[in-house]
């Protein structure tokens, strides 16, 4: 018996409300006190191909998904075998092979399926007749003829047989089924609640359904813990930092941050703008930001890649922003819309012509993911630059109990601005000249004249906006002058690429260093990982189940790309016995990326590229192999 | 006279001390002139005007104007102006651009601009050349004709930028000739007070480049009875104004007489081709979001929001 630890699966066609099932299922575990980490898999596809969707309970935290699950419920045959019969190139092969030894399996007993046949003797199967019981539940109040209207609550039908194999108290789930539907649909959550009930109660008739091994029960005293998607999380920063403008194109993985920010637009006084594409979105934000807004926008690697201009425009003529928040997928080109990877780090590092400051950060979980988009409105501000956030489907998408939320960094720091009366501001900060005694305006150095690129001597110029009296000044995408004029001139070009880029050592200093980089685990592993983003979770879950084999492992974890903490980073590696990389990419990015800045060349690249994020038991597999000094070689998902 | 009296703003406060870099006799200085005298004639304070453009040689206009200018990127102008103008819905936003930035490599931004129907003034200058990079054919060059500088014929066709604005939504549409200020300035002005996405579309010459459509072309020089090859729209008694914006067949009936004139090549048409009063892209964001109308988002307090609620939602 394997109390409160296990994963649940459910699988059907695109469309068919596999989400709802399990975000429900994901709910009523949260409100019990258990943690949750769950996540999609889908197609690029509106109805019809086959998603998935595991939820991992436990009783620790936990941090990543598991290669195998313990119940799965199917809502069509595909699920159970794959679509092998009607593809010449199989997409999958069905999820039964994925089911533990022991575990149990639900399926619609509509579908042409012989678990005789199906070689996994030791499984328990738990046919349910989903629309008789969808029929019987519309029968209690009297609609029963409209039972084909109600197909979609299959999905609750699954629900209740698999919270009644693991003696799951039913109330609990009631409870949330009707949380999901409020005000005008609370009728069709008493419908809901019907099926889940007699789906229920026809499971626990079911004679093995007494003994099933896994169960599920609600701890004593349930923390009050919040159950979040990633998105949601990104959404909140934004708005907990006073963003007030954000654009965007539709774009998967990325629409949802948007649209939820959209929802809630009138409670906030923060407006959500639908753009044309991606180029308008990104200049948009640069318009509204040089205006004085807080802007923000959000995008994926296709819409990133429409986006690059803007980046630079922004750069060149330091406006305090955007944020963006690059939701990477499977590239390149369109590649994988709707499958994970992480692939756009070099790019978002390099992703204009010139050189030119701007700031890369890569947070590795949901709350990182909430310090470092607050902080990222702080520092465009500050540094009047652009932010790019890394993160990607899986981030967006993962659904996960979070104990707290809250900012380690809360202050809100809108950077220096000239208001009208300050004109103190350019000269406590120095005479705006520059070597070649040239101040922009033509008129001397002591001449007090609002220059907004003021040649001072950190390199910041203290910004204004429009409508600001005595604030009047020009912005140019060509090099310019302190008026923000433009010139050719060889000592002003100088001095402004020393003023911009200079501003990066600045940022260097400034961010705090938990959130530049992290060592965990111990100082004197035998292994040490290096590894970036979304991964964070899914290695730290690894490690310490090696831990527990006695393996000494530990995991530098990159968070700032741009400015990379060199120095540290390569302090660390060059203590370090034995460095592998972990990625979901194709090259090794980050590997090289640490090669640039510290010499130090990471051979050991493990890399995953097929879509699929890396899974606990992957990447204890791949680490085992590299301790005992294995051949290290790319991970592929299981798939049959 | 009191001493409070306001100082009447003269067009001289419109200009910037910045040295001109265009060629000479270039149309773009009578496009420049113009907008100051519009600026001028509407009593607009500098501080309250933002300028934005694209790239080419109309591109450097915002730095001789002494207002907010924001010379953006190549095509991006509508972007950029758009973004700023709904961050801060009291600043009078004036655009600009040339014929191959907001026709060509804008076309996309041209057309999303009029869907939205956001409030700015929309000035292209309209030569028929890439200048800045020697003279290769705009968008508005029609087939078959050939500058000075183009080793070839013009392959393709040219578009028309009225019929495209009707089609796009723009609600002030309008079309000027450069070497004559004073009457551009009438309808720049017209279009800055327009609410809503006003776009004039001004004639201009390219005295370097452009050796087919010069301001002696545009005077008939070269005709026998040397006239105009513009008129005035309004000296026909043609009124493109929409009287009932609620009247379906008005509308259409004003659209399709502003692109039937919009195809007049001999003479070409000048003035006002359509206009109409319809809800801009700003009233239905204070109708979404009605805290917005009084302050814009620029003066909102963002920075004291309660967002528990959202994660009391997620329990």
């Amino acid at each position: 018996m394997q109390k409160n630890r296990l994963t649940w699966m459910i699988g059907g066609p695109q469309g068919s409300g596999i989400n709802a099932s399990a975000e429900v299922f994901a709910k009523a575990c949260s409100r019990a006190g258990l943690r949750v980490y769950a996540n999609i898999e889908y197609h690029s596809n509106i109805m019809g191909k086959h998603s998935f969707y595991r939820v991992r309970v436990d009783d620790e935290d936990i941090r990543s998904y598991r290669d195998t699950a313990d119940i799965l419920v199917a809502l069509d045959d595909e699920t159970l075998t794959g679509d092998g019969h009607h593809r010449r190139w199989p997409t999958h092969f069905g999820h039964l092979h994925e089911i533990n030894e022991g575990g149990g399996v639900i399926y619609d007993s509509e579908i042409e399926f012989q678990p005789k046949e199906s070689g996994r003797a030791d499984l328990r199967f738990y046919p349910v007749p989903f629309m008789e019981i969808i029929k019987k539940a519309l029968e209690e109040v009297g609609k029963g003829e409209q039972a084909r209207r109600y197909e979609v609550m299959k999905n609750t039908v699954g629900l209740g047989a698999s919270l009644a194999l693991c003696d799951y108290p039913f109330d609990l789930v009631a409870e949330v089924i009707r949380s999901q539907f409020k005000g005008k649909r609370s009728e069709v959550g008493e419908l809901n609640v019907r099926a889940a009930r007699l789906a229920f109660e026809h499971v626990k008739q079911h004679g093995s359904a007494k003994d099933f091994p896994y169960t599920l029960k609600p701890g004593s005293e349930p923390k009050a813990r919040i159950l979040a998607k990633g998105y949601e999380i990104a959404a909140i920063a934004k708005l907990k930092a006073g963003c007030s403008f954000q654009t965007y194109y539709p774009i998967s993985p990325a629409t949802d941050e948007s649209v939820f920010l959209e929802r809630h637009q009138r409670d906030y006084n923060l407006l959500v703008v639908q753009c044309e594409d991606e180029i308008s979105s990104i200049n948009m934000a640069v318009g509204a930001a040089h205006m004085g807004v807080r802007v923000a926008t959000a995008t994926s690697g296709p819409g990133f890649a429409l986006m690059v201009e803007g980046i630079g425009f922004a750069s060149i003529t330091e406006a305090p922003g955007p944020v963006l928040v690059l939701y990477q997928r499977g590239g390149p080109s369109t590649g994988m819309p709707t499958r994970q990877e992480q692939g756009d780090l070099q790019f978002a590092l390099h992703p204009a012509q010139g050189d030119f400051p701007h700031i890369v950060t890569a947070p590795g979980d949901l709350r990182e993911s909430y310090q470092d988009i607050f902080s990222a409105f702080n520092w465009a501000e500050r540094y009047q630059m652009p932010i790019i956030v890394l993160s990607d489907k899986k981030l967006a998408s993962v659904y996960t109990t979070i104990d707290k939320l809250e900012l380690k960094y809360d202050r809100i720091d809108r950077g220096e601005r000239f208001t009208g009366s300050e004109w103190t501001a350019l000269d406590a900060k120095g005479p705006n000249d520059s070597a070649n005694g040239h101040n922009g305006n033509g008129k001397g150095a002591d001449v007090k004249e609002y220059l907004r690129y003021a040649l001072t001597k950190d390199g910041i110029s203290p910004r204004s906006r429009p409508g600001i009296p005595g604030g009047r000044f020009w912005v140019t995408s060509d090099e310019h002058d302190p008026d923000g004029h433009i010139t050719e001139g060889v000592e002003m070009r100088m001095a402004m690429m020393h003023k911009r880029m200079g501003k990066l050592a600045l940022v260097q200093k400034a961010i705090p260093q938990d959130q530049q980089y992290a060592l965990h685990g111990p100082a004197d592993a035998e292994l040490t990982v290096v590894a970036w983003g979304s991964t964070k979770g899914t290695i730290l879950d690894a490690i310490r189940v090696l831990e527990a084999q006695g393996k000494k492992i530990n995991f530098l974890q990159c968070r700032l790309m741009k400015p990379f903490p060199a120095e540290a980073v390569g302090t660390i590696l060059r203590k370090a016995k034995h460095i592998v990389s972990m990625e979901e990419n194709y090259s090794g990015q980050l590997a090289s990326l640490v090669t640039e800045h510290t010499g130090i060349l990471i051979k050991d690249r493990i890399n995953k590229y097929d879509g699929r994020p890396f899974s606990e038991d992957e990447v204890v597999r791949a680490l085992a192999n590299a301790y005992a000094g294995g051949k290290i070689e790319p991970v592929v998902t299981h798939v049959r | 006279m009191s001493v409070n009296a306001p100082v009447k703003l003269t067009i001289k406060d419109y200009k910037s001390e910045l040295h001109n870099d265009w060629c000479a006799g270039c149309g773009d200085f009578g496009i420049l002139t113009s907008i100051q005298m519009a600026l001028a004639q509407l009593q607009l304070d500098p501080d309250k005007v933002a300028v934005f453009s694209g790239i080419g040689c109309s591109g450097k206009t915002p730095h001789y104007i002494n207002a907010y200018g924001f010379h953006t990127l190549h095509g991006r102008v509508l972007t950029v102006a758009t973004g700023a103008r709904l961050a801060n819905t009291k600043q009078t936003v004036l655009a600009l651009g040339g014929d191959g930035d907001g026709y060509g490599i804008g076309a996309g931004y041209f057309v999303g601009a009029g869907r939205r129907n956001v409030d700015f003034a929309y000035l292209v200058h309209n030569n028929n050349v890439y200048g800045l990079t020697k003279g290769q054919a705009s968008p508005t060059l029609a087939k078959g004709k050939k500058t000075k500088s183009m080793p070839e014929q013009s392959i393709q066709d040219g578009i028309n930028p009225v019929a495209m604005a009707i089609a796009s939504g723009y609600t002030f549409i309008a079309r000027a000739y450069a070497l004559e200020p004073k009457y551009t300035a009438g309808i720049i002005a017209r279009a800055i007070e327009h609410r809503g996405a006003a776009l004039v579309d001004v004639l201009q010459t390219c005295p370097t480049y452009n050796d087919l459509y010069t301001k002696e072309w545009y005077e008939g020089a070269d005709l026998p009875e040397k006239r105009s090859r513009l008129y005035k729209l309004e000296d026909q008694g043609f009124d493109g104004k929409v009287k009932d914006p609620t009247d379906k067949q008005e509308i259409i009936a004003k659209k399709s007489a502003a692109v039937a004139r919009s195809y007049e090549d001999e003479p070409i048409p000048i003035g006002v081709y359509y206009e109409i009063d319809l809800p801009t892209y700003e009233d239905e964001v204070f109708r979404r979001i009605p805290d917005l109308k009084e302050t814009p988002l620029v003066e909102q307090n963002a920075f004291e929001r309660d967002v528990n609620p959202l994660l009391e939602a997620m329990r």
